[in-house]
């Protein structure tokens, strides 16, 4: 609670913390909208959304190793991961796509902890970072420090998702992806090869974790453990926003994101984590006695 | 006749001198046999919610860590000799794993479907960080517990037998549960719990009562793994989501969910699997149970059980009709 007191006593600093939690949800954002990809076209709750991001982290992180630039990471975790999730279709997830939700939980739930554990094996525990070089804005007279790695990450946060909407909306593949969300079997019917469109549908959620991963990766650290934080986040900002509802999922994301980063800084670093999974089940309790009371308006 | 009974005597009584005779027989395996009948524990309290009730739950491993961190303060603070402390801890364990159920069933319970599996994942986790921040009970460090005042080994072979007693204790009383009212309620939930409600079946009272008893079982089981294993890590042995509290769920889906034996025989042959890959894999022995994860739930969702009773209806009760059916029914 001395935080809080100092939270109110010091203006700028809730204004730092408003801001790192702004420039973090665009990041949660892209991975939420993954997720509401896959949970709205092929009805798989994919739990193993956040070890995608973190397999992401790892690409950019092996890349600026070899001495190229994280920006120019993004797009190679990108595709490396979209090869990655292609292959887990065409290996595991086809087999789950009409199965009941639980299946499909816990199947992904152990393929988050394979690819968990194998990033355990092959890159070691230690915490990573690709360092960016990019220096720092400093506002309000200093009180204020803004690293311009943030900014940038932001950035290419709302580029990407930009770029997928005006993918989903335009292309031809996009078009089939949204008919078979409305309805596979109309979809199939009238031609649309369903099982490539969730083949795609997978591997592209898989790119755009992969994408932001990187962005994690720059902006943050990476390491083995990092995913199922990140797959409870997007859970929340998606069954907050709801399926489909691209403002509502930016909105949410750049709450949690802030939400985040101040309970942070109340309860203390070593809560923040706890912080996560205590507003999932916060959120979903709400959710359902939320969901009774309209019912019962209804009724 | 009297052959017949006295045969019918002797594989169990094969079965029970084994049981007893084990960990004098294998004395080096004493841990890891105990802890197979912890896993018996785990499943079948998970299959009463998952299997039974149609309510699959990642989160029981909730009340395994409150029974276990309980029983554990317990035997720090308390004073009362090493037994006294122990016993006195597995009963506030049981019964604060109990009260955290009823209250937090009035809220989770009302969760459906995979809303309910990702809220009970969450419940896991959260108190595994909650409980590793806590400087009270250790924060990340964990506890250790008291020394136990016996023989060197004799440890291990008192755990074994506490172990065995709470899987001994658990099967017969879940089959006492299923016989029931009490089953068929679980049962209606899970088939159609809109309908079973209209029916007049009080369902909030029979899951919290449901979720109640599994936190009972994994109260006391947690005070007793946590003695066994002899230190409490918040993340790794009390709230494992990752290792026990999916390990529950596997074993119940391997053996055959929603029957008696099933999590029984699966939780046997998962134990003995997992504990080969620890011994022939080393490093490598969770990526191989995340390999089996998905391999058993992608391809054999159905369970041992599940499978038998596809494959010989008739010795499960089930009568199958072979004769046409005459006319429009």
């Amino acid at each position: 609670m001395e935080n809080l007191r100092l939270l109110f006593a010091a203006p700028p600093l809730a204004v730092q913390l408003l801001l790192d939690g702004i420039l973090i949800g665009a990041i949660f954002a892209l991975a939420a909208y993954g997720m509401a990809l896959v949970w709205g076209v092929m009805g798989i709750i994919n739990v193993a959304q956040g070890e995608f991001v973190m397999l992401g982290g790892y690409a950019a992180y092996y890349l600026y190793r070899a001495g190229i630039h994280p920006l120019l990471g993004i797009p190679v975790a990108a595709v490396a991961l979209f090869i990655l999730g292609w292959a887990l279709y065409r290996a595991v997830v086809f087999r789950i796509v009409d199965k009941d939700l639980f299946i499909s939980i816990l199947a992904t739930y152990g393929l988050s902890i394979l690819l968990q554990q194998l990033a355990n094996v092959f890159f070691g525990a230690n915490v990573r970072t690709a360092e960016s070089g990019f220096g720092t804005f400093y506002l309000l007279g200093g009180a204020v420090t803004i690293s311009q790695i943030k900014v940038v990450a932001f950035a290419a946060a709302i580029l990407v998702g930009a770029f997928l909407l005006f993918f989903l909306r335009r292309s031809r593949l996009g078009q089939a992806i949204r008919a078979t969300a409305q309805n596979a079997r109309a979809a199939r019917v009238m031609g649309v090869d369903t099982d490539r469109v969730y083949a795609m549908t997978f591997a592209i959620n898989a790119a755009i974790c992969g994408a932001s991963g990187a962005l994690v990766a720059m902006t943050w650290i990476v390491h083995p453990y990092l995913g199922l934080p990140y797959t409870v986040r997007s859970f929340m900002i998606v069954i907050i926003a709801g399926l489909g509802n691209v403002g509502g999922v930016l909105a949410a994301a750049l709450g949690l994101g802030v939400a985040e980063n101040f309970a942070g800084f109340i309860l203390g670093a070593e809560y923040q984590t706890a912080f996560i999974f205590v507003l999932l089940v916060v959120i979903l309790v709400w959710r359902r006695f939320w969901l009774a009371r309209q019912r019962r308006y209804l009724a | 006749m009297k052959a017949t009974a006295a045969r019918q005597l002797i594989v169990p009584a094969i079965a029970v001198a084994f049981v007893l005779s084990a960990p004098f027989l294998a004395p080096a395996f004493r841990t890891q046999m105990a802890l197979l009948w912890v896993m018996i524990v785990f499943a079948l309290t998970w299959d009463l919610l998952g299997g039974q009730m149609g309510y699959n739950s990642f989160g029981n491993v909730l009340f395994f860590g409150v029974g276990m961190y309980t029983c554990v303060v317990i035997q720090r603070d308390a004073h009362l000799g090493y037994y006294g402390g122990l016993f006195l801890g597995m009963a506030a364990g049981a019964a604060l794993a109990v009260a955290l159920a009823a209250v937090l069933g009035s809220g989770i319970l009302g969760l459906r479907g995979h809303y309910f599996a990702i809220g009970t994942l969450g419940l896991g986790i959260a108190a595994g960080e909650l409980a590793s921040g806590w400087g009270f009970v250790g924060g990340g460090g964990g506890m250790v517990p008291p020394l136990f005042p016996g023989a060197v080994g004799g440890r291990e072979t008192f755990f074994y037998f506490m172990c065995l007693a709470l899987a001994l204790i658990t099967l017969p009383v879940m089959r006492w549960l299923y016989s029931g009212r009490f089953g068929l309620a679980v049962n209606a939930i899970r088939d159609d719990e809109d309908k079973a409600e209209a029916m007049g079946l009080r369902t909030t009272q029979f899951k919290t009562t449901a979720w109640c008893i599994s936190a009972f079982f994994l109260g006391l089981t947690g005070g007793v793994v946590g003695n066994l294993i002899g230190f409490i890590d918040p993340r790794e042995v009390a709230f494992a989501g990752s290792t026990y509290g999916v390990w529950m769920v596997l074993m119940a889906i391997l053996g055959g969910k929603g029957t008696l034996w099933g999590p029984v025989i699966g939780a046997v042959i998962f134990h003995v699997t997992q504990e080969l890959f620890w011994r022939y894999l080393l490093g490598w022995q969770r990526v191989a149970l995340g390999l089996l994860i998905v391999f058993i739930v992608v391809f054999f969702p159905v369970g041992i059980l599940g499978w038998a009773r596809e494959r010989w209806p008739e010795r499960f009760g089930h009568g199958v009709d072979e004769t046409p059916s005459q006319g429009p029914a």
